[in-house]
């Protein structure tokens, strides 16, 4: 049996000190020794997009993330995205506007992943949009509130 | 997944040296790593985070394009130069996998990714070579329809899946690896091996190497990657072509091709590069017969033959976007 092995994680601005196995990913420590269930584990293979984080600034899949990879940066959930008086982020703002979501299962990632989209500056057309979030599935297929609700957090 | 140790490095030498130890793999981006640990299809005793390692600068000196073996795909894809001078390099990078797996992703990592078919990681485990030698190969007489048409064995009739190698093998690239005592240099081309009667030996990295750096030599302003695909994103190639083209008033004075999805590794079409010099850009019919000389050798299976024609005329239109 492996030792867990001390980590010290940044999470949404907090340092958060947990004992975790070698083999665990990034998805699985945040559920479960965090305890910020935000972060959704869908395919946990990196097909689907729903465990989307960001790490240093970096739109990444948490579930192909070794959690002891990780330790020492800064990692920011969906919990995180929030102003400080509970405002919601921008793109969450756009995400409730435009209806995007049904089931809200693959939206956290989504919302992640349009966080990073719009970062690197690639949300400037509908078909920009579409390429650039192409690693985020919704099963339910809200893709076209989905892209519409990056577009207008894209210009605000 | 079984138990490993994780060790963080920094230095190259310390890298290398626990490298040489039986059952310890390094671990960059961990795209595809991770998932091979989940399945049990590697089955590391210790693994070796090389993150840290100072690998991931992009710099262009006299005349080559070096690219650092930690460098990640988006970053590489971003790079002005990379932009710039290599179009067909860029293109690869970014039409392959998505945003996010591009974000984690190494060179290195990319060019260590296994060949592999939907059989090499069925749910129910299959007869396959690659993960089990001699217990068979599934594809060869079941769904042929994504597999190899050229350089395939009786052992192993799948297709690598990395759109980089492909753009690497064009531009005629060396894949710089680090042993304890020596540096190699080994050619894109040639670096993922063909099945053969080793189809467990994916590569010619030995065992304690590590791939360092890629170089790239000159500049390919004229060159396209073209990857054609069962729906518009995030989905390997069926067919693609790189190609790296030289003219001069619409006649071809220089080509080099390689195709991805038809063989175990990048396929370099050397002898239509010979055929096509001469060629007008505007003559398709011309184009499509001085392809032809490199498609004598395919041996396509049941469920493939639609290869041959595909990668041929996706070949025609790669060379004339690479001239535009």
């Amino acid at each position: 049996m492996n030792q867990d092995t001390r980590l010290s994680l940044t999470v949404n601005g907090e340092e958060r000190e947990i004992e975790i196995d070698p083999r665990a990913t990034l998805v699985d420590a945040l559920r479960d020794r965090v305890g910020l269930t935000g972060t959704k584990k869908g395919c946990d293979r990196g097909e689907c997009g729903a465990c989307t984080v960001l790490v240093d600034g970096r739109r990444v899949l948490s579930c192909l993330t070794l959690a002891v990879t990780v330790g020492g940066a800064e990692i920011t959930t969906i919990e995180g995205l929030a102003g400080e008086d509970g405002e919601p982020h921008p793109v969450q703002r756009a995400f409730l506007e435009s209806d995007a979501f049904q089931c809200g299962f693959c939206t956290p990632g989504q919302v992640l992943s349009a966080v990073g989209c719009i970062a690197e500056g690639h949300a400037g057309s509908p078909d920009e949009i579409r390429e650039w979030m192409s690693g985020n599935l919704c099963r339910c297929a809200a893709y076209p509130q989905i892209v519409a609700a990056v577009s207008k957090a894209a210009v605000r | 997944m079984r138990t490993f140790d994780y060790t963080r490095v920094r230095g190259l030498e310390e890298t290398l040296a626990a490298l040489g130890e039986p059952g310890t793999q390094p671990i960059a981006g961990g795209t595809e790593l991770v998932n091979w640990l989940k399945e049990g299809i590697e089955e590391p005793r210790r693994l070796v985070d090389i993150n840290r390692l100072p690998l991931r600068d992009v710099g262009f000196a006299d005349g080559v394009l070096r690219i650092g073996a930690l460098a990640r795909m988006s970053d590489v894809a971003a790079d002005e130069i990379v932009a710039a001078r290599f179009p067909v390099l860029a293109q690869s990078l970014l039409l392959a996998a998505s945003a996010q797996l591009r974000n984690m992703a190494s060179i290195g990592g990319n060019l260590m990714q296994r060949t592999r078919c939907p059989y090499f990681r069925a749910d129910t485990a299959v007869p396959c070579n690659k993960r089990a030698e001699g217990s068979g190969c599934s594809a060869l007489h079941g769904d042929t329809g994504a597999a190899a048409i050229f350089g395939w064995s009786d052992r192993c009739v799948a297709t690598h899946p990395s759109d980089l190698a492909v753009a690497l093998a064009a531009l005629d690239a060396v894949v710089v690896v680090r042993g304890e005592r020596s540096e190699r240099r080994i050619p894109a081309s040639e670096f993922i091996r063909l099945p053969g009667d080793e189809p467990l030996r994916h590569n010619e990295l030995r065992a304690g190497e590590l791939i360092t750096a890629v170089e790239v030599p000159g500049g390919a302003e004229r060159s396209y990657y073209l990857k054609v695909r069962e729906r518009a994103s995030y989905e390997f190639a069926v067919v693609s072509v790189a190609a790296v083209v030289r003219a001069e008033g619409g006649t071809l004075t220089g080509v080099r091709l390689a195709l991805g999805g038809v063989a175990h590794r990048p396929w370099r079409l050397t002898a239509a590069e010979s055929a096509l010099v001469g060629v007008d850009l505007g003559d398709t019919t011309a184009l499509r017969s001085a392809l032809a000389a490199s498609f004598t050798e395919a041996r396509p299976l049941a469920g493939n033959e639609y290869k041959v024609t595909l990668a041929q005329r996706a070949a025609v239109r790669a060379i004339q976007e690479a001239a535009a």
